[in-house]
């Protein structure tokens, strides 16, 4: 499992191919759209997807703790795919949940499907999250100052290769913001094309798409 | 009496100039004694009006206020259209008979009245009949059914709808006991199965008519030696269209559609009307085309498979088939649409696109003349279209799960369903079936203390009847033609994703018989504009391709052998076959030949297998997975519908090792978990089975809220519970269809021992075609995205300076936004 380095406002991050982005200086590590309890969600609704999907976003979490082994964690909003999804948990995820909490400091930014606090899974519940240059928030914001670092679009890009093209959940970067992946299991992606993405890199940035073992990097050209 | 036409019947049959056929007559004896019955006849030999003659006789005996015949039929304009035909002697005859379509497209105030006021005869299909089953009135309906029509049953056998229609008669035939099932087919190769899926107690048979006239007719220059778009011999075609009054020229593929159009428009210098008809195009463009045809507006129709089914269009003088055919029963299918009466031998040219096709197309006219017929027995049944049915029934009234059982199995493709299957299917539909109980709460389908299952809410009834349908779209983009800044345009058809990703601004493509240049995606649209320049790109569909029959396989096959006859063969073919005794031997009919020769820096191996394309793609991964464990470092393959090329580093050895039976193994599983080809199919598995749903209550403005990405799904309920059954339905789905496992299995076990490899200098002259179709269509042995990706980026990294940031090379911009 090889991380991509990337510098923004002086500091390096580094950005894991399971769609989480580390910040080694200060031993963070932000995840972003977990969208826990999606499953149930759509069971309410007539739609019984297979209910292993929280564990499944718990277990790549429980992944990158194992690797990156962060002080401070920062889920960037949408963590929760309705704001009941925390009253849903099975009660073998919440213990599990509670126990990650517990064990570092750990920070929920809010999204807008989770507008307000979780409850029962410890934690602390922010808007935004500021740390040195650097402010989680949810959804981007139209010229921020240089050093966000957002979730929000799922951003995916399709890639031509020989012969057919490959779409994948990725990062999107320029000097200035990291959009990062979706992290849950049921969470699917938008095309970085599409005009909510790229209008927010208007001189183009890079993308990284989500591989095995590493990232996939090319460049994107400017938006409008 | 028996065999005779009861009043008013003779005489309006004399009064058309008719006599009534003896078939028609055996329908109204089986009628008489109560018999289901299969009628197997050709196209024009008044097959439908034979079905239907015993229920006007009836309903002019005994007049009912009830439904007395559902005629089911797999198209909606064939349903339209008989309806049409119908009314004729009915209306001539005064028949007390109210005749009634109802489909997809039928408004919901008539739809209504059709429940309150039935008619006597409903025109219907398999979809708009499971939905008639899933409501509460259906018993009351239903009731005093006394006959159900089945058109072209030999085309929804074996498929998933004909899956959905079984299931439906099973219910018909509890509802309304006594019920005759009639069905109507073409000629088949399994006609005990057609009966069995009709349930027919008789099957009576009309001989075929006149043999059609095929004939082959080569381009005047070079013949290709791996091509297959069969473009050099649009000259001919053309040629042919004008001598005739209306031509259809069938090709495989919608691309090679495209390009057969274009081809003939650049040389249309008397600008006949010919126009192009695919099943990608806009559907009101293709009833435009649909209804020149009838009107007789047109000199040609560039078709595929689009046009093979469906209503007589009339007045098609030939029909031209460019490209191998890839089966006899498909080549009659396509022939037949010229023939409007049976005494009529219809007329018919094949066009072969390369060497190889015309073996196949020499095979599939001996084919014809031997009147063989292609086609494997019908499969069984699919579980998830089991589960849409239970749920359907459940919808209707509560169900007891023995009952239900019990009437399922009458229904030929689920007649060996085990128990243990049904029950799971049962357990998915109630809760989802997870080992994990989380959805106590929101099970669909509720057990009384009697045991018997209700539907949870209205709600669940309401949505289920939205999905009904057994058809899965592939997810698609609309092409959108744009003028200027706006966004507005007509809609010319869809393309698939994936198609679109490999476009940049200002890209050509071919589109619709235009040329048009690619401005952006928006909202699920390709947005483009007329008239690109450059050379075009020419969108190709997953799946677009037929796969050999094995019954042209076979005959592909022995016509490699009759030695002496290669006189039926064009000169150029049969010295081509000559060549290839002298250098190298003939693949023989139940042995294996494989070559091997050195070429560059690297070593090929040629199996000539004619086992179709779909198992050489399977058996391609298989044995270069083999030959990588035995340190013979392959690098890629090709699979075509005749052969597998293998190249590698090393020289093959120790062949008859590499086509060993166990072959489908382990390496088969772990290959096809991860395959796209799975989650495809496992996705058409989740829709029908109700998993994903398409249509929600609210429509369009949620549409975005309730979709879900199948393919996350396949990977969370493959790590969690890969015995689940909609897995178990989706790899059954696949080893029969584009896996073709089975075919693989019977080659590998036929040819064990006979294996007969040649050691060569060089190509053969029977390899050529396949060493030129490498690097266009080749397949490497690691060919996962993961390979792909890389590929990608390294070849970007390569035509760029990587290390500068990407904000600064905006010239090699794979995205705009714009």
């Amino acid at each position: 499992m090889t991380a991509a380095p990337i510098h923004i406002a002086g500091e390096r991050l580094m950005l894991d191919p399971q769609g989480g982005l580390v910040w080694p200086a200060a031993g963070l590590l932000a995840v972003s759209d977990l969208h826990l309890e999606k499953g149930t969600a759509f069971a309410r609704r007539g739609m019984l997807l297979p209910p292993f999907d929280t564990q499944a976003t718990l277990d790549r979490l429980h992944g990158l703790l194992r690797r990156w082994r962060p002080s401070i964690v920062v889920a960037l909003g949408d963590s929760f795919h309705d704001r009941e999804g925390a009253e849903r948990l099975p009660a073998g995820e919440r213990e599990r949940l509670n126990q990650i909490t517990g064990n570092c400091r750990f920070v929920w930014v809010l999204g807008n499907h989770d507008p307000a606090p979780p409850f029962g899974v410890g934690g602390e519940s922010v808007a935004e999250f500021a740390a040195g240059p650097f402010t989680f928030r949810h959804e981007a914001v139209p010229n921020a100052a240089p050093g966000e670092i957002v979730g929000h679009h799922h951003p995916k890009a399709m890639v031509p290769t020989r012969g057919t093209s490959v779409s994948r959940p990725c990062f999107v970067s320029d000097a200035r913001r990291v959009m990062m992946p979706a992290f849950g299991a049921y969470t699917g992606g938008l095309d970085v094309r599409d005009p909510a993405i790229a209008r927010l890199f208007p001189r183009g940035g890079r993308v990284f798409l989500l591989g095995k073992d590493r990232l996939y990097s090319f460049a994107m050209a400017p938006g409008r | 009496m028996p065999g005779t036409l009861p009043e008013p019947f003779a005489t309006w049959f004399a009064a058309q100039g008719w006599s009534p056929r003896p078939h028609q007559l055996a329908m109204l004896d089986a009628a008489r004694a109560g018999e289901s019955v299969l009628l197997i006849a050709p196209t024009g030999g008044g097959k439908t009006l034979a079905g239907f003659l015993p229920s006007l006789v009836g309903l002019h005996t005994t007049s009912s206020e009830r439904l007395h015949t559902l005629y089911v039929s797999p198209l909606k304009a064939l349903a339209t259209d008989i309806a049409r035909n119908l009314m004729r002697p009915v209306e001539d005859m005064r028949l007390p008979i109210r005749i009634e379509t109802r489909t997809g497209d039928t408004p919901a105030n008539r739809r209504a009245r059709q429940k309150s006021i039935p008619s006597q005869i409903l025109l219907t299909t398999p979809e708009s009949l499971a939905v008639l089953l899933s409501s509460a009135d259906a018993p009351v309906f239903f009731g005093g059914l006394a006959c159900v029509v089945m058109d072209e049953v030999h085309a929804l056998a074996g498929t998933k709808r004909g899956d959905q229609l079984a299931l439906g008669v099973s219910r018909l035939r509890r509802l309304a006991p006594g019920l005759r099932c009639v069905g109507l087919s073409a000629t088949v190769a399994h006609p005990q199965a057609i009966a069995a899926f009709v349930g027919a107690d008789r099957t009576i048979a009309v001989a075929d008519g006149a043999p059609p006239t095929i004939s082959m007719m080569l381009p005047d220059g070079e013949l290709s030696w791996a091509g297959h778009m069969g473009l050099e011999a649009a000259p001919q075609i053309m040629a042919r269209i004008a001598d005739a009054g209306m031509t259809i020229v069938f090709v495989n593929t919608r691309a090679q559609a495209e390009l057969m159009f274009q081809a003939l428009w650049k040389i249309n210098d008397s600008t006949l009307p010919i126009a192009l008809h695919h099943g990608s195009l806009e559907i009101e463009q293709r009833r435009k085309v649909e209804a020149a045809m009838s009107a007789g507006r047109l000199r040609a129709v560039v078709a595929t498979s689009s046009l093979d089914l469906g209503i007589d269009w009339g007045g098609v003088d030939q029909v031209i088939q460019v490209g191998a055919p890839k089966g006899v029963s498909r080549l009659l299918q396509r022939v037949g649409r010229s023939n409007h009466r049976m005494d009529e031998a219809s007329r018919a040219i094949l066009v072969p696109a390369n060497r190889f096709e015309v073996l196949e197309c020499e095979a599939a006219i001996m084919g014809v003349a031997a009147r063989e017929r292609d086609g494997d027995p019908p499969r069984p049944g699919g579980l998830d279209v089991l589960a849409q049915h239970i749920l359907g029934l459940a919808c209707s009234a509560p169900i007891l799960p023995d009952e239900v059982y019990a009437e399922v199995v009458t229904a030929a493709p689920y007649a060996d369903l085990p128990r243990r299957d049904f029950d799971d299917v049962l357990a998915y539909v109630e809760h989802g079936g997870y080992a994990l109980a989380a959805y106590d709460q929101w099970r669909k389908l509720f057990r009384d203390s009697e045991g018997r299952l209700h539907v949870r809410s209205a709600r669940i009834a309401a949505q289920h009847r939205m999905n009904i349908g057994t058809i899965v779209e592939a997810p698609l983009l609309k092409v959108r033609l744009v003028a200027g800044k706006s966004r507005i345009g007509p809609v010319l058809g869809e393309l698939e994703e994936y198609f679109a990703g490999l476009l940049s601004p200002g890209d050509t493509f071919m589109f619709a018989g235009r040329l048009l240049k690619f401005l952006r995606i928006h909202e699920m649209a390709v947005e483009c504009q007329e008239g690109g320049s450059g050379d075009p790109m020419v969108p190709a569909y997953e799946g677009g391709r037929m796969p050999l029959t094995t019954n042209l396989a076979d005959g592909v096959r022995a016509l490699l052998q009759i030695a002496g006859r290669y006189d039926v063969l064009p000169e150029r073919v049969a010295e081509w076959l000559q060549m290839q005794r002298n250098v190298s031997r003939m693949p023989g009919r139940n042995d294996l030949l494989v070559e091997t020769f050195p070429r560059d820096d690297r070593w090929y191996m040629v199996a000539y297998c004619f086992e179709g394309r779909n198992a050489h793609q399977t058996l391609g991964m298989l044995i270069t997975k083999r030959m990588e464990r035995l340190g013979m470092a392959p690098l890629g393959f090709v699979a075509t519908d005749y052969v597998l090329g293998i190249w590698s580093a090393h020289q093959p050895h120790d062949i008859a090792r590499l086509f060993e039976e166990d072959l489908l193994g382990d390496d088969l599983e772990a290959w096809l978990a991860d395959s796209s080809m799975l989650k495809r199919t496992f996705r058409n598995v989740a829709v029908i089975a109700g998993l994903i749903q398409r249509n929600h209550p609210g429509g369009e403005k949620t549409r975005k809220a309730v979709t879900v990405n199948s393919d996350l799904i396949y990977n969370v309920l493959r790590q969690h519970q890969p015995d689940h059954i909609l897995l178990r339905a989706t790899r059954a789905d696949a080893a029969s269809g584009l896996i073709d496992a089975g075919r693989i299995a019977a080659m590998l076990s036929r040819v064990k021992g006979r294996i007969v490899h040649m050691v060569l200098s060089r190509v053969s002259p029977l390899a050529v075609p396949v060493l030129l179709q490498i690097g266009r269509e080749s397949v490497r042995s690691d060919d996962n995205e993961e390979a792909l990706l890389a590929e990608a980026e390294a070849i970007i990294a390569e035509a760029t300076d990587s290390d500068t940031p990407a904000w600064a090379q905006q010239e090699m911009a794979l995205y705009s936004a714009s």
